[in-house]
């Protein structure tokens, strides 16, 4: 499994043809308490940044953007009662949704593990 | 960290959500220095504030705190403030971001023989929470017990030997205490408050969170200087006296106001769900636009999204059904009385 990073910081981790999407530890960080996650609807279509999701914390509203383009396959329905679980396992138990691939190529453009960790230490 | 009203403060130290139940639990410990602290004085001070503030000094004792409100000629809200009579003169707390205008303002509209001096050497922090007392009480050295104070009540005390002004006061709906102190001893004094296993250091985080759950407006957002006290639901901050006299700046406007009732009112709303509606979100009753939301957040005590809004007083009564556009959705949501989560302040003659 690779996993790959936006600099919205959304990472998905790619198996085959499907991909598992969530925000990561940095963003995470960044937002604070976060209180309710507003998850895609499975079966959807989503283009590659288009707005899928949105993270709310006690903070501010955030949108979670489509790394890729696909279909969302399944939305982790365990947020509605936990939405806590992005704050403490954002890269685990806290994956927004999963999709299929619809252009593998869409990849290429994304960071790896060591770019985006270069990338959040400029920030 | 960020930049408050030209201040660099804390948003959260471990957390919101941890800071404000701790602070409903136990006790939180706020830096609240970059709010104005003013002192009053000088011949006729009290004819002079009278004179400007809604307020009735007639029947505030030496160490009583009062709230009151800046309004200016129109009846518009330039700042809600705290008076306190000292033993010669009035001591007044004001929002950060404003204590500059104020200050201008309250020069403008003083005689010359009152003098107004901006407290810059003192510190101000507030100790909240049902854990406040018996965080602080120990911490007393001179021979003025805390337990003498009651709600808007505040005496000089020494805390580990420093000199402080204390009330029983605060913006979180909690029994506590704000605390002047002398700038130089500021840091000393917060390591010893901070040092009780009771408290623990809190942000503006959920200072925000914790006084929208007390019901308590801000300043900038649910009140400014297009809103009056009528609208924003702020009459107490209009003594009594003061309605039937008038004679305050803005008095004509907002005697009226009164006698009428007024167009809008601020009022709570409990949101359905768990998505936040925040300030400047549109209400709706159906699909008219009604109203908007001035400030709004997830309740750490309720679990679930509350709002303060403006709305026209046929849809102010408590159990009115309306809406709020989040992002294009329709959240459900119902007038609520204020506070959201009640106060528990330690009041006089209370067990």
């Amino acid at each position: 499994m690779t996993r790959y990073f936006t600099k919205d910081h959304e990472w998905v981790a790619v198996e085959g043809d499907e991909a598992t999407v969530g925000i990561t530890d940095y963003a995470q960080s960044q937002l604070g308490d976060i209180t309710f996650v507003e998850l895609p609807g499975e079966g959807s279509e989503v283009g590659k940044g288009d707005s899928a999701s949105v993270v709310d914390s006690v903070k501010a509203a955030s949108d979670v953007y489509a790394p890729v383009s696909g279909k969302v396959t399944v939305a982790n329905t365990a947020l509605e009662d936990q939405p806590e679980l992005v704050n403490s396992d954002p890269e685990g138990e806290g994956w927004l949704w999963k999709m299929s691939l619809s252009d593998a190529d869409e990849l290429e453009g994304l960071m790896d593990e060591a770019s985006y960790q270069a990338y959040v230490a400029e920030l | 960290m960020v930049d408050f009203a030209g201040y660099w403060m804390p948003v959260q130290f471990e957390g919101i959500i941890a800071e404000h139940l701790w602070t409903r639990e136990s006790a939180g410990f706020f830096d609240v220095s970059h709010m104005g602290q003013l002192y009053v004085s000088g011949h006729d001070a009290e004819a002079a504030l009278e004179a400007v503030l809604p307020i009735d000094l007639s029947t505030l004792p030496v160490g009583g705190v009062r709230y009151s409100l800046l309004l200016n000629e129109e009846g518009g809200i330039l700042d809600d403030l705290m008076v306190t009579r000292w033993d010669s003169g009035f001591y007044l707390v004001v929002n950060g971001a404003t204590k500059w205008d104020d200050i201008a303002y309250l020069r403008d509209h003083l005689p010359d023989a009152v003098t107004l001096n901006h407290l810059e050497d003192s510190a101000l922090f507030a100790l909240q929470g049902p854990k406040a007392f018996e965080a602080l009480e120990p911490l007393v050295t001179g021979g003025n017990p805390l337990s003498t104070l009651s709600f808007m009540r505040g005496g000089q005390f020494k805390l580990g030997g420093i000199d402080a002004w204390i009330s029983r006061s605060g913006y979180t709906g909690e029994d506590g205490f704000e605390i002047a102190v002398a700038a130089e001893k500021a840091s000393e004094l917060a390591d010893l408050i901070c040092g009780q296993p009771q408290v623990k250091p809190i942000g503006l985080g959920a200072r925000d969170s914790l006084r929208l759950e007390a019901g308590l407006p801000l300043y900038g957002h649910d009140m400014t200087k297009l809103v009056d006290p009528v609208s924003a639901d702020l009459l107490f901050g209009i003594n009594k006296r003061r309605r039937n006299e008038g004679g305050f700046i803005g008095a004509n406007k907002v005697l009226s106001l009164i006698a009428d009732g007024g167009l809008r009112r601020r009022v709570g709303l409990a949101i359905e769900g768990r998505m936040a509606a925040r300030e400047g979100a549109t209400v709706l009753s159906g699909d008219t636009e009604v109203g908007i939301v001035t400030s709004g957040g997830f309740s750490p005590s309720l679990e679930r999204p509350i709002a303060m809004a403006y709305v026209p007083v046929e849809f102010a009564a408590p159990g009115t059904s309306l809406s709020i556009d989040v992002r294009g959705r329709k959240l459900a949501a119902s007038v609520v009385s204020m506070p959201f989560v009640p106060h528990r302040y330690h009041r006089k003659g209370a067990a």
